[in-house]
């Protein structure tokens, strides 16, 4: 029935037949391995339905759509790199990302961060400190990475970043204590995750427009960003607010070592 | 090879902008030459890929003179040889080899070739079939030297460079894999001139199925 290759080159030339075409997707799982290329899949936020995209380095991108297609052309035009979907977020970062959103601030997110600053990434990762159902003001994020007179900066690095809700720009605010914007859908999307994760932003904002900036105990004589945990722990008849941090000083009030309020210069907006 | 010392050195410039043509370039030979080593498809697309991803991270951490010198095609061969050496030891360790052999899948059916015509095709595909199980019952050593030399088509000093063996020891390494192929292919058409249509592939089918 078959002819049996029987000389060399004969053998030879069945051995060079035995060459197949990779399989499909061999090619882009290798770019997206070595992230040249990425992935992405849906994912539930406080939000709603949100994608998120992902290469071998690790997040490179979240955002919110109407449709995949939609994330995909931003994606393209944003980052630059070709991207596909996935049918589902891989499960160890599945489980990572809602832990995350969950507010463990242990659980490790491998990000992909390439392309920006050191300082838009330092920013980043100091917002990644501010623990879940707390806010802190521009300017502390400009204090803490040690460029306080970088405020306006700091705000513009916190629109710029490519991984809302697992980065949460979102606990930082105005520093008159008003929410501020959210490239996630603006003010009113950034009270929904705020709310989403305990904290009464009808309070906060009351108390910012009372003018009414930080929170003391007089037991302890400690003043506190208001969210700080310590400061909700401070009962109604020993708290005492302040406009600044000056004048809490002035009253004998130090910082709290857990929220570290630092002084607020008049331009940080 | 010509291509190749000028991607070499396009990836030496800039590894990120070179590196999808250097997928495009050699994901079929890196695959073809798992898939002949291992047997199984799945191994085969996971090992091809880890190598290319492997010569990625290796020539992050190489200087640019070290990335333009290298020889393509033998360094990537000899990143999946060695890949798919460790997933075949691992393998054995989980089955022995007397119940592996039978799951051993040729993966031939992806290799038919379009320009031939069906009857033609057919008559090949069994000689193919049997060629590629013939292949996997070679010694490791001796099947790796028959891949790289013969199927993917490195000469015999790329193939003692991917292999890191002599010259002299892959050319008597070849001629024992020919000469093994040959004797394998005759005793499989010695066996099935009684019943044509029986091949080596359609006896080993029960086998297979009462293991899945």
């Amino acid at each position: 029935m078959t002819t049996m290759p029987l000389t060399d080159a004969a053998l030879e030339a069945a051995l060079r037949e035995l060459r197949v075409e990779a399989p499909a997707g061999l090619a882009f799982g290798a770019l997206v391995a070595t992230g040249l290329a990425d992935r992405y899949a849906a994912i539930d936020t406080p939000l709603g339905r949100a994608f998120v995209a992902w290469n071998g380095r690790g997040v490179s991108w979240v955002g919110r759509a109407p449709d995949g297609v939609t994330f995909e052309s931003r994606f393209r035009a944003e980052v630059g790199r070709d991207i596909a979907p996935a049918t589902a977020v891989p499960e160890r970062l599945a489980t990572a990302i809602s832990r995350r959103l969950a507010g463990d601030r242990r659980v490790r997110i491998p990000l992909d961060l390439r392309g920006h600053t050191p300082f838009e990434v330092a920013v980043w990762m100091k917002a990644l400190e501010i623990p879940r159902g707390e806010v802190r003001p521009y300017g502390w994020i400009a204090a803490e990475i040690g460029k306080p007179r970088a405020v306006r900066a700091v705000g513009t690095a916190l629109a710029h970043n490519p991984v809302p809700l697992v980065v949460p720009c979102h606990r930082v605010v105005r520093s008159d204590g008003m929410i501020g914007q959210y490239s996630m859908g603006g003010p009113d999307a950034k009270r929904r995750v705020l709310g989403s994760e305990g904290l009464d932003t009808a309070w906060l904002e009351a108390e910012a427009a009372a003018g009414h900036r930080y929170t003391g105990s007089d037991t302890t004589h400690i003043v506190c960003h208001p969210t700080c945990r310590d400061a909700r722990r401070v009962t109604d008849r020993h708290r005492v607010m302040f406009p600044s941090l000056a004048a809490a000083a002035a009253a004998g009030y130090r910082p709290c070592r857990h929220c570290r309020p630092v002084s607020l210069s008049a331009a940080a907006a | 090879m010509d291509t190749d010392a000028a991607l070499a050195s396009r990836l030496a410039s800039d590894l990120e902008a070179g590196f999808p043509d250097l997928v495009d370039q050699h994901q079929d030979r890196l695959y073809t030459i798992a898939l002949r080593l291992l047997g199984d498809r799945r191994d085969a697309e996971e090992v091809a890929q880890d190598a290319l991803v492997r010569a990625f991270r290796a020539m992050q951490g190489y200087g640019h003179d070290r990335v333009a010198a290298l020889r393509l095609r033998p360094w990537l061969a000899s990143i999946a040889v060695n890949l798919a050496r460790n997933r075949r030891r691992r393998a054995d360790d989980r089955l022995p080899p007397s119940q592996l052999e039978p799951l051993l899948d040729s993966g031939f059916d992806i290799a038919v070739d379009a320009r031939s015509g069906p009857e033609h095709g057919a008559a090949r595909r069994e000689t193919q079939r049997e060629l590629a199980l013939a292949l996997l019952r070679l010694t490791p050593t001796v099947r790796a030297a028959i891949v790289l030399r013969h199927v993917d088509g490195l000469s015999v000093t790329e193939t003692a460079e991917a292999l890191g063996r002599p010259e002299g020891t892959i050319k008597a390494q070849v001629h024992r894999g020919l000469r093994e192929l040959r004797v394998a292919l005759e005793v499989d058409a010695a066996q099935t001139r009684p019943t044509p249509t029986r091949t080596h592939a359609a006896r080993l089918l029960p086998a297979l199925e009462a293991i899945r």
